[in-house]
């Protein structure tokens, strides 16, 4: 099989099939949060694409050429922890200057991608599944990008569900946790695809 | 060895992260207007969203871009609006601070009941069962809306009305909008001569669910020297500006329903 067959098994099975939100359930706090506006939801996505990226390449980093030599590799978790509270922290200095409007509409949402454990998640199942560097930041992407995907159609599904017609009992919360659900189930589907 | 080393490398990463973070807040350091802040922290800081902005924040925010009036903060008082004008450079405006007050005296005993409520503990529910608890339909119903509604715990029912403590009160108004019965008004505090009473119906109807309902009779109006009352839709009203605050009015009114705190 050539390498681009593998990368793109590799998306597909970061993106559909082992998809973070669906099947690992890592990030459900902003995709229930920040599930409201398809926009809003997109930037959400990108800004955890960005912070999983550049954390997986800088765990990986840390992870390989600081930890094993020190014989720390125990500390993986704190490390990581740091790195990531550091990136996010960077990301939202760098929104606040750029893109104000971004920024007020992630909110609170911003600073909670340092407590989202799918960001954590991904640099630890880099170094749990043996990747090298290139597929560890493959995984964090493609993992992201999987992140983006159901926190869209979710956005996607709430925006429809506004102009329903939905019992009293089950408007807001128990709806949208029903939907996730069922989306839950339809990803199942993807299983054994790769 | 070990633990030193792992203490030295987080600490060295720590200290790394620290470093390009304070480089990055430089680099990217967005100018905010300080006086911001200096308002925000003369606000009531409840959120309780009176002035009718999202919050403290939004509303501090809108007041120096200009578009809030600086005393649009009831919960600041005398003292916050007053120092919010030194920080925008304004002349203070003249503001009497308010105070919500309860105008019903309709207590257990007092009112006549209607029917013994033992339901959800809610005003607005028991007010929507067959014409509330009691039987006048003016009347403070007791079960405490506008106290879950005050964020500054000035409210507490006893006897089965409100009761608000004009000491912690800001007049926020939040207990206002919450009361089903619009039984509670935003008066000078100054104001202490109160008429605490609303039922407009006629003298004998109001006489026969409430012993101290206003009859309307005006004798008070007759008493007050300075024109500062008049008889309206079946009670008496004071006119805040007209009144002296002399206190005759409440000592010949037969029914007790005018007040001097």
């Amino acid at each position: 099989m050539s390498a681009n067959m593998n990368v793109f098994l590799f998306f597909v099975s970061c993106v559909l099939t082992n998809n973070f939100i669906f099947s690992r359930f890592l990030g459900c706090c902003p995709f229930l949060g920040v599930s409201n506006k398809v926009e809003t939801s997109f930037s959400m996505g990108m800004a955890v694409t960005f912070v999983m990226t550049i954390a997986s390449l800088c765990c990986y980093m840390i992870y390989n050429w600081l930890l094993i030599p020190l014989g720390l590799k125990f500390m993986n978790t704190i490390a990581f922890i740091l790195v990531i509270a550091a990136l996010v922290q960077f990301v939202e200095m760098f929104l606040k200057k750029n893109s104000p409007t971004l920024y007020s509409a992630l909110g609170i949402y911003l600073p909670l991608i340092t407590t989202n454990c799918a960001v954590l998640g991904v640099t630890t199942l880099n170094v749990n599944n043996g990747y090298n560097m290139l597929y560890a930041v493959l995984n964090g992407a493609f993992s992201a990008l999987g992140f983006t995907l159901a926190i869209v159609l979710m956005a996607g599904v709430r925006e429809r569900l506004e102009s329903s017609k939905i019992p009293e009992c089950m408007k807001g919360f128990p709806i949208t946790l029903v939907s996730a659900g069922l989306m839950a189930v339809a990803f199942m589907g993807f299983s054994g695809l790769v | 060895m070990t633990i030193v080393y792992a203490g030295l490398l987080l600490g060295a990463l720590g200290l790394a992260f620290g470093g390009l973070l304070t480089f990055a807040a430089r680099k990217f350091h967005v100018q905010v207007d300080e006086r911001i802040e200096q308002v925000k922290e003369c606000l009531g800081g409840a959120n309780c969203g009176a002035c009718g902005y999202a919050g403290c924040d939004a509303f501090a925010a809108a007041v120096v871009a200009g578009k809030a009036p600086v005393n649009g903060c009831a919960p600041a008082g005398e003292k916050g609006v007053r120092r919010i004008s030194e920080i925008m450079g304004q002349a203070a405006p003249d503001t009497e601070k308010m105070v919500a007050r309860v105008l019903c005296q309709g207590e257990n005993g007092v009112a006549m009941e209607r029917y013994a409520y033992d339901g959800y503990k809610s005003c607005a529910v028991a007010a929507s069962l067959a014409g509330g608890p009691k039987d006048c339909r003016f009347a403070c119903i007791g079960l405490g809306d506008c106290q879950d509604k005050c964020k500054f715990g000035a409210i507490t029912m006893a006897n089965g009305i409100a009761q608000i403590d004009p000491e912690k009160c800001t007049a926020c108004g939040a207990c206002v909008k919450a009361c089903p019965r619009s039984v509670i008004s935003l008066l000078p505090l100054s104001q202490n001569i109160i008429v605490r009473c609303r039922n407009s119906d006629t003298a004998r109807a109001a006489r026969a669910v409430c012993m101290d309902a206003c009859i309307g009779c005006g004798r008070c109006k007759k008493e007050c020297q300075y024109e500062a009352i008049i008889v309206e839709n079946g009670f008496a009203h004071i006119d805040h500006e007209k009144c002296t605050r002399c206190g005759a009015c409440a000592k010949v009114c037969p029914c007790g329903c005018i007040t001097i705190e």
